[in-house]
């Protein structure tokens, strides 16, 4: 690391942005490509495994199978209680109802505190962010003991109830950020018109935020289709599983026999989270940059 | 952008302008009543799924409490048996260890790949990518179940390894072994750290390294004495996030020891030791009591980062 630092350090002496030129460095880039390619091995490795018959993962560490079958694949998705899609049908629920939730009730609360005075602001600013940093494990057992008095365990309630409540402070600082970025001669202008604010807000704000938008629904669809804790918790019952949880039950099922359908599974669930990467990687990359999460 | 205003002005009826004042209230009381209205979920969220619960948890972490009957009030009774309990001791130090070696590893190779891609190299939008694709996957149950395999005794790294005639371990089964898979799996996912020291790097002012070499300060003391410092609020923003994410992790260790902790207690994080006695033997009462601790233990951690960062970061002005 020493070594890699003390390489990088004269050549960002360089100008900065427009006028940093890229260069060509052979020696740099046929290490950053070894690296990268370290990185996403297991997962290459992965898929390919998908595809080849199991005692072949034990003994192939290479990524072009030497015997190639999909009956990982059907095996896998008939190999729990229900067929696999009855679990990433519960998934897409859960995951349309958070990204939703977030969407509407985030950029709400947003709006509020990046546009309006009300007593109190401040200090409910300062709570909202501190709210970001409190891990769901304080919270999950008072969580568990209300929602099984309302009778919601085992259901879908639990975890997307508290999305249309704004608990996701990540995105309503997200789009605080991103509001307080935009003109205010737009709205004020609309005020002078004789806009509401329900109006300004649903014609001027929410349109504009569009790129905050989609970073917070690619970022909730990618951390409830990922989320494992919550779902652990309050879905018990197989006929409400989701695909995380579903796998889990897989593995744990799992002798060296069926490590075959079982990464056919694991490179199914990974597919969404894979597909978004590619399509959202600005919006991705944007979230990262302004707030931090991952 | 005009655009939007036009057609966010079209459907306003013109006629009519509601009077600011028509209703007898000032156009600021008028604001704060839409931005409580526009508060109400989040308020409502607040109470009933953030600062509730926390209340509740430090009640119940005073009771006995299984669900199945009333909390029963015990009084200091869970406290008093956290401190003699083992495999509580021994969760806070498996966590403490993976917290305070994988996070600066993590941020240490995030700096660096950083620092190598602000040079200037061509493509860095796709080394960019790919560093951080690992970064979105990593906390999944597809991914821990990768790694079960891949640490495991006929797995990837030891059909590797066997090319060389070495003769490796099962790591996840072996308890010397099976956090350091865990630390290995965090350091994987450097690439949301990296995003954003790049980000942090394009803001350095490239005059401050033109006066540093007029000054003849070489590459190494460029980079303690401008880079470093300036890198110091982003530094510091990372360390606390990743510190934050690490006390949390919970779904790797789960699924590599199928929920127990296990090789001997090795990978028995602190959250999924509260798992076990909330979810596992309905322990209510200590699990709200080890709750409010990791709670503390959060805040403190927090807080003394502020307070120290005092001492080491740099704001500019």
């Amino acid at each position: 690391m020493a070594t890699d630092t003390r390489r990088a350090a004269p050549h960002s002496t360089g100008p900065p942005n427009s006028e940093r030129r890229p260069r060509r460095r052979p020696l740099t880039h046929l290490g950053l490509i070894a690296f990268g390619l370290v990185m996403l091995y297991p997962l290459l490795w992965m898929v390919s495994s998908s595809l080849k018959p199991t005692e072949d993962i034990f003994r192939e560490p290479g990524l072009i199978p030497s015997t190639l079958t999909l009956s990982n694949y059907t095996d896998g998705w008939t190999a729990l209680e229900y067929p696999f899609h009855h679990y990433i049908f519960n998934s897409l629920v859960v995951v349309a109802g958070a990204v939703i939730g977030n969407l509407l009730a985030c950029s709400m609360a947003a709006y509020a505190f990046a546009r309006l005075e009300f007593r109190g602001k401040n200090l409910f600013f300062a709570v909202m962010l501190m709210t970001i940093m409190l891990p769901v494990h304080v919270v999950i057992v008072p969580q568990y003991i209300l929602f099984s008095e309302l009778d919601w365990i085992n259901t879908f309630y639990p975890i997307i109830v508290p999305k249309l409540l704004a608990t996701d402070a990540f995105f309503v600082f997200l789009m605080v950020q991103f509001i307080r970025g935009l003109p205010r001669d737009l709205d004020e202008a609309a005020r002078i018109d004789g806009c509401g604010h329900a109006r300004i807000f649903l014609r001027i704000i929410l349109p504009l935020c569009t790129p905050a938008l989609a970073t917070t629904a690619i970022f909730t669809f990618i951390w409830t289709w990922n989320d494992f804790f919550t779902q652990l918790v309050f879905l018990v019952d197989p006929d409400m599983y989701t695909v995380p949880i579903a796998l889990r039950t897989f593995a744990d099922a799992t002798e060296q026999t069926s490590w075959g359908p079982l990464f056919a599974m694991s490179t199914i669930a990974l597919g969404p989270i894979f597909g978004f990467f590619l399509a959202g990687q600005r919006y991705l990359v944007r979230g990262i940059a302004t707030t931090g999460i991952k | 952008m005009t655009a939007t205003l036009r057609r966010a002005e079209s459907p306003t009826p013109r006629t009519a302008p509601p009077a600011p004042r028509a209703r007898g209230l000032s156009l600021k009381r008028r604001d704060a009543l839409a931005a409580y209205g526009f508060l109400t979920p989040w308020f409502l969220g607040l109470f009933f799924i953030t600062i509730g619960p926390i209340l509740a948890s430090l009640y119940f972490s005073f009771t006995d409490y299984s669900l199945l009957g009333d909390p029963q009030w015990v009084g200091l009774d869970n406290y008093r048996e956290m401190i003699g309990d083992p495999r509580l001791h021994s969760s806070l130090l498996v966590t403490f260890q993976y917290v305070f070696v994988s996070v600066p590893l993590q941020l240490g190779l995030a700096l660096a790949l950083a620092m190598i891609l602000d040079r200037g190299v061509r493509g860095l939008p796709l080394y960019r990518s790919v560093y951080y694709l690992p970064s979105l996957l990593g906390a999944s149950v597809a991914i821990a179940v990768l790694w079960r395999q891949i640490f495991g005794a006929n797995g990837l790294i030891n059909q590797v390894l066997g090319y060389f005639g070495i003769e490796g371990a099962g790591w996840v089964s072996h308890p010397d072994y099976a956090l350091g898979t865990l630390i290995v799996l965090n350091v994987w996912t450097f690439g949301a750290p990296m995003v954003i020291f790049l980000a942090g790097l394009r803001q350095i002012p490239a005059m401050y390294y033109e006066a540093a070499s007029v000054d003849g300060a070489g590459p190494v003391r460029r980079f303690f004495s401008v880079t470093i410092p300036l890198l110091t609020p982003i530094i510091f923003f990372n360390l606390v996030l990743q510190m934050i994410n690490a006390f949390q992790t919970f779904t790797q260790a789960f699924i590599v020891s199928s929920g127990s902790g296990g090789p001997s207690d090795s990978t028995l994080f602190y959250t999924l030791y509260l798992y076990q006695q909330g979810f596992g033997s309905f322990e209510m009462g200590y699990a709200s009591a080890l709750a409010w601790l990791l709670l503390v233990v959060i805040g403190a951690f927090t807080v003394l980062n502020f307070v120290a960062a005092r001492y080491w970061v740099f704001y500019g002005d």
